[in-house]
């Protein structure tokens, strides 16, 4: 029996009289890899942010790790190993790549505003041993090449890759992935479903948010399913796939699966 | 080579982290090599800075110069927080003359030497900008210029004001100078040295800074609040220990003005002044190392060879740095840049 890494319970949020998520409980199991779908507007997005501290829940309990996260500040769950990447991205274009990732070492490292500035032998040793892991990171993901290139000068599917390893530079014990896939093409797509089920395999505990059906269902050893902000089914995707509601909310309820 | 352990960095999370960092490494001493240029160029620069004495004609370029590295420090404490932090304060000249009033007050008033005020003087400007970053820099969008705005013109108020005190708008008058071992830096040319190692010091400390994890988390905050947040960076904490450093250098400019000019006066440390040094920043290069080197260069000389313009000396200084930031937006740190990239084939992307 693994431990419970993130719990949600009886989760909800209201936008002005609108209600995106009701009433949604679910677990993610330490070393899974959870995938959440659903229809455009079921409240995907919305439940992503709420874990990841961007949107507070209407109502509700997030625990990870036991401890309630819910009202905390999104680098606070960064800080407790919540890590993530964005849909849109969110790079820091005017650094290189290599700081990019390095900048991901932050809550890792420890010199002081007197250290930093007197620049001494114990910084030094910090400051190589951040370069060492984030160049290592790079090359573990084929961006070593670019680690000197201003990110900004970057295609769309290396600033993906660059993202997943600035939140790997964290050293995260959750990886909230928001949409992993969308805007890669074919082949990239495969690449990163390999990356994400490698990082697995190495022990890292996945909770996705993804269109890409190919994906969700070769990688995922759970799948959750919205509708309408609400739970509809979950279980392994061969089970979910069969679901009746499942195929009534993505093919519409008249039409034969 | 081998891969450092991550033990050397941290001890935190140790326990249920996944090994997902401890793969073997390429070499990495092509990346190492690119740290100590910066280091070196600043060194070589104020080695050649050294010399200004000695060519100088007379005790006026001297005097000039002494500004124009004050200046410096003003500009460059303002590009760290403007420049790389995103950050718009419209109170640094008020946060010079806070320091050049603390220092020069407590030395005429209460004797304090000038080696005294100087900390004291770094320290209250730095502890002022604490209390106005706390409720300023929690919200999202301008708060903090306008904030700063107030400031400085509360600050002008009470410069002239408080003739007691500050000697109200005739100045402030009889601050002794800095002395060392008994020889008062009382002359151009004593001064020099102390304003050119004070410079000095500031600028590595500013490099060092930006090249620390500290200055990485500040240009990630100015670049990408969100993307920031998502790996665990305080953005409150980092800009208003930002606002907080930048305020502490210029409180030193302000004591090593006040000191080095044995007098201070109100309209010195209004808002037109940090209007101006705005202006600099952007002049120089906002958010480049050496861009605020260019920018006090102007800030000190211009105003001098338009003396001779009378009336027109306001309008020409600023028709020029309109010309300026129209043809280089990215200010004139961006000028060799700019004109090596007309020879050179772009980047492929």
């Amino acid at each position: 029996m693994t431990a419970t890494l993130l719990q949600v319970e009886d989760l909800f949020c209201h936008f002005d009289g609108v209600t995106a998520v009701a009433d949604l409980c679910f677990s993610v199991r330490a070393g899974e890899i959870k995938a959440v779908i659903g229809p455009n507007g079921a409240g995907k997005s919305t439940l992503f942010n709420m874990i990841a501290g961007v949107i507070r829940p209407s109502a509700g309990q997030i625990k990870f790790d036991g401890e309630r996260i819910d009202h905390l500040p999104t680098f606070q769950r960064a800080r407790r190993g919540v890590a993530r990447t964005f849909q849109n991205l969110q790079i820091f274009r005017d650094m290189s790549v290599l700081e990019n990732v390095m900048v991901g070492r932050h809550m890792r490292s420890a010199a002081g505003v007197a250290q930093a500035i007197m620049h001494g032998p114990a910084l030094c040793a910090e400051e190589r041993a951040i370069a060492a892991t984030a160049i290592d990171l790079l090359d573990r993901f084929g961006l070593a090449d670019k680690a000197q290139s201003k990110a900004g000068t970057l295609s769309f599917g290396q600033l993906k890759m660059l993202e997943l390893t600035r939140a790997l530079a964290c050293e995260p014990r959750l990886l909230l992935l928001d949409e992993p896939a969308a805007g890669l093409p074919h082949a990239a797509t495969d690449r990163m479903g390999e990356i994400i089920s490698g990082l697995n395999r190495d022990g890292m505990t996945v909770l996705l948010v993804e269109h890409n059906m190919r994906m969700v269902m070769s990688l995922s050893h759970d799948v959750l399913v919205l509708n309408n902000g609400r739970r509809i089914a979950e279980g392994t995707a061969d089970e979910v796939r069969r679901h009746p509601e499942v195929l009534a909310a993505y093919l519409g309820e008249a039409e034969d699966a | 080579m081998t891969s450092t352990p991550l033990t050397s960095e941290t001890n935190l999370q140790q326990k249920l982290v996944p090994k997902i960092l401890e793969a073997e490494g390429p070499s990495r001493s092509k990346f190492a090599a690119r740290r100590p240029s910066n280091h070196l160029w600043l060194i070589l620069t104020w080695l050649v800075l050294l010399v200004v004495p000695f060519v100088a004609s007379n005790a006026y370029v001297i005097s000039l110069a002494n500004m124009a590295l004050i200046n410096l420090i003003l500009i460059a404490s303002l590009n760290l927080l403007m420049g790389f932090g995103g950050q718009i304060s419209l109170g640094h000249a008020g946060f010079f003359g806070l320091g050049a009033y603390a220092s020069g007050i407590l030395n005429v008033k209460l004797g304090l030497t000038a080696w005294l005020g100087l900390p004291a003087a770094a320290l209250i400007a730095a502890t002022a900008a604490l209390v106005i970053g706390l409720p300023a820099l929690r919200l999202r969008g301008h708060y903090l210029s306008m904030a700063t705005l107030g400031w400085n013109a509360i600050l002008v108020v009470l410069f002239n004001q408080l003739v007691d005190l500050t000697g109200g708008p005739n100045g402030l008058l009889g601050v002794q100078s800095f002395s060392v071992a008994g020889i008062r830096l009382d002359t151009e040319l004593r001064a020099f040295p102390l304003v050119w190692l004070a410079s000095l010091l500031v600028m590595l400390a500013i490099l060092n800074l930006l090249g620390s994890r500290l200055g990485r988390a500040l240009r990630a905050v100015a670049t990408n609040e969100l993307g920031a947040d998502a790996i665990g960076i305080d953005s409150f904490r980092t800009k208003l220990l930002f606002f907080v450093i930048s305020a502490g250098m210029a409180g030193i400019a302000g004591s090593l003005y006040v000191h080095v000019n044995q007098y201070a006066s109100p309209e010195t440390f209004g808002i037109s002044g940090s209007i101006l040094l705005i202006v600099m920043v952007a002049i120089g290069g906002s958010g480049t190392y050496w861009g605020p080197l260019l920018g006090a260069l102007i800030y000190t000389a211009v105003p001098q060879l338009l003396l001779d313009y009378e009336d027109a000396e306001l309008m020409l200084f600023g028709l020029g740095m309109l010309f300026v930031l129209i043809v280089f937006p990215g200010g004139l740190a961006s000028v060799p840049a700019a004109v090596m990239g007309r020879f050179e084939p772009k980047e492929r992307l």
